[in-house]
């Protein structure tokens, strides 16, 4: 029992390997510092499918692990989003600015300075006053704590409200389906303070970074993205990995007997409901950039379900799944979704994928879960000889959430 | 004799059954009690008001030397207060093994953060051996507990219940669908726990009980019918009328 932990969790360090090499072959073959064989807007397509994988983890954490369906953790990673945009549309317009002010006969004051970056800012919608929820913009300290504080402090609070009243199941994941739809509808308002349907764009370009070419710093963001993913699997191993990983498979089979046991059933919820909420956020805070403007349409409530087929098809309730599940249907929805895909002329119809990848989605979804319910991850067992439990066909626990059979390890 | 227990005119319905009417009942520090009863007596409904699962509709529940009101506190605070639970099937986390169910249940702090960074030291594995050999189950403490018999289920929760070493142990039909050595084992595992603390046993089997050896309380209806010796009980008129002689 006193084997290290990467004696007791092997899967982690083949993962850090594999992600290591990974970063090292994008990186040889880059425009930046390697062949060009990868072009650069391919790169980032990368680097977000890595900063999906991150927050497929903290699904995999609070959905496979803790039993909890929340079908609202992209809400908290497009305010990560929002969050480091503020800055980054702030910086960028400041400097625009001050150039072109900078050749007019008086100098301007700071305060004019200010105005005119509020016109830039929010002229689209019909304003030019910096609302209240701008005033950290201008540093980039404040506002990367504000990614951390303002998604957590949402889960805090709406965990805490829907924990303590003990909503569970289905209700649960109606309830933070509310929350990202309520809380897109309101930045679709104007007046919400973040360009409503506009959203925050041109976030690709770092201030002062002019001359810097994009080809370096979608590397820069991509080799960001990996050490986040790295961290983040490693975080997340170790927190499922002793008693308190435990302690929430407990809950995901059986909360009441949790209870009994003396555990508080809604700290521990609301825990891991924050912690995924933080981690989700810092993935968003490192996706937006690279994708270049954020909207409020990425906060509605199909972002969330999108996020648990992932995670789903890859293999809840195992890590290297939802990681696995997020790499391979983002990267498969962009290829479909692109047009990369041929459309397939049937005679009389012609499938064209950018219109029918949706339905293909939808439809891996259902057979996943009805025939392999260990998802895409479950190969893994054939190698490693894994076999389920013989349990006669039962659920190893009361509760709705509880793991199945199939999906259990002996 | 000081009370560890007490529990004075607790009523509850449910949908306006009276599911317990007006019942008391009180328990020493270091005692062994049964309680008998037909099926649907409210013996798990007892159960569930001490351990705080079911509010009562009236009366009062109070708990150890400062007479605390367990009737405020959620379920895991009273767990946390010393109260322990068996239930009735067998509630075991399938999914894990028999060693990481007794960790769970081991007397440590509970709070998320110092549960977070718990690992287990030399002393905390060398109790979960010991709990291991009194239940019988040394051999399997790395096998999944959903692999165990039915009756090695039953020992793991009361295993995990001392784990928890709780002031007092509720246990509900400890010894349904246990073959009759399992049975022997486990009222000697009941009757040494109760040396140190109070035991609550919950049973149907007559002979099971009669092998426990101790004071009988039998519930009827949701409220107390007789209490006393198990000779004494059985001699009852009331009792023979609603239970015996059926
Ligand atoms: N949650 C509940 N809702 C409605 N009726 C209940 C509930 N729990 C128990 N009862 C009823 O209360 C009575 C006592 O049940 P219980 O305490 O389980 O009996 P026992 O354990 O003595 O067999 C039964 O008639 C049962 O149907
Ligand atoms: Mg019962």
């Amino acid at each position: 029992m006193t084997r290290s932990f990467f004696a007791r969790n092997p899967s982690v360090l083949i993962f850090i390997a594999v992600l290591a090499v990974f970063t090292l072959a994008v990186t040889l073959a880059s425009e930046a510092t390697g062949t060009g064989a990868l072009s650069t807007s391919f790169v980032k397509t990368l680097g977000k499918t890595l900063c999906l994988c991150l927050v497929a983890i903290a699904m995999d954490l609070i959905w496979g692990y803790a039993g909890i369906l929340s079908l609202g953790h992209m809400a908290f990673f497009g305010l990560g989003g929002y969050m480091i945009g503020m800055w980054l549309m702030y910086a960028r317009t400041e400097a625009i600015v001050a150039t072109s002010m900078a050749n007019a006969q008086i100098p301007p004051t700071d305060q004019e300075i200010v105005d005119a970056i509020g016109t830039q800012i929010f002229g689209v919608v019909g304003s030019s006053d910096f609302p209240p929820i701008w005033i950290f913009a201008d540093s980039l300290a404040l506002q990367l704590m504000l990614v951390v504080l303002v998604p957590g402090l949402l889960a805090l609070v709406f965990g805490w409200l829907a924990f303590r009243s003990r909503v569970t199941g289905v209700y649960l994941s109606i309830l933070t389906q509310a929350m990202t739809l309520a809380l897109s509808l309101y930045l679709f308002q104007n007046d919400s303070g973040l360009r409503g349907n506009n959203g925050l764009s041109g976030l690709q370009n770092l201030p002062g970074a002019n001359n810097i070419p994009q080809a370096d710093i979608s590397l820069w963001f991509f080799w960001a993205s990996a050490f986040a993913l790295g961290v983040g699997y490693l975080l997340a191993a170790w927190i499922v990995s002793g008693k308190f990983g435990s302690v929430i498979r407990g809950i995901r089979d059986d909360e009441a007997r949790v209870r009994f046991l003396g555990y508080s059933v809604e700290g521990y919820k609301l825990f891991v409901f924050t912690i995924t909420a933080i981690i989700a956020a810092i993935a968003g805070a490192l996706y937006y950039p690279q994708a270049g403007i954020i909207n409020p349409a990425e906060i509605a409530p199909i972002a969330s379900i999108y996020l648990a087929v992932w995670v789903a098809i890859g293999g809840r309730g195992r890590l290297y799944g939802a990681v696995i599940g997020a790499a391979f249907v983002s990267l498969l929805s962009t290829m479909f979704t692109g047009g990369q895909v041929p459309s397939v002329p049937l005679g009389f119809y012609t499938i064209d994928w950018v219109d029918w990848w949706q339905v293909l989605l939808g439809l891996s979804f259902v057979l996943v879960t009805l025939f392999a319910p260990k998802g895409i991850g479950g190969l893994v067992d054939l190698v490693t000889g894994r076999r389920p439990p013989d349990r006669h066909g039962a659920d190893l626990g009361p509760d709705k959430g509880s793991l199945q059979e199939r999906e259990a390890e002996q | 004799m000081s009370t560890l227990l007490e529990v004075s005119g607790v009523s509850v319905s449910f949908d306006g059954f009276k599911a317990i009417n007006n019942l008391s009942f009180s328990i020493g520090p270091a005692e062994l009690r049964a309680i008998i009863g037909p099926n649907g007596a409210g013996k798990t409904t007892f159960m569930d008001i001490v351990t705080g699962k079911t509010r009562p509709d009236e009366g009062a529940v109070l708990w150890g030397e400062t007479s605390q009101s367990l009737l405020r506190m959620n379920e895991s605070q009273i767990a946390r207060a010393g109260i322990g639970r068996k239930f009735q099937r067998p509630t075991v986390f399938e999914d894990q093994t028999v060693y990481d169910n007794l960790a769970m249940a081991l007397k440590k702090d509970r709070a998320p953060w110092s549960v977070l960074f718990f690992r287990p030291a030399a002393e905390d594995a060398a109790r979960i051996e010991e709990l291991a050999e009194e239940i019988g189950l040394a051999d399997e403490l790395h096998r999944k507990s959903g692999e165990l018999s039915h009756g090695q289920k039953q020992w793991l929760e009361i295993g995990m219940l001392l784990a928890q070493e709780p002031r007092l142990l509720l246990v509900d039909e400890p010894a349904a669908g246990m073959t009759l050595a399992e049975r022997e084992h486990t009222t000697d595992l009941l009757k040494e726990a109760a040396k140190t603390r109070a035991v609550v046993v919950v049973e149907h089997d007559m002979e099971f009980v009669r092998r426990l050896d101790c004071r009988v309380t039998v519930l009827h209806e949701g409220s107390v019918l007789a209490e006393g010796s198990l000779d004494h009980v059985t001699k009852n008129q009331d009792v023979i009328d609603v239970y015996l002689g059926r």
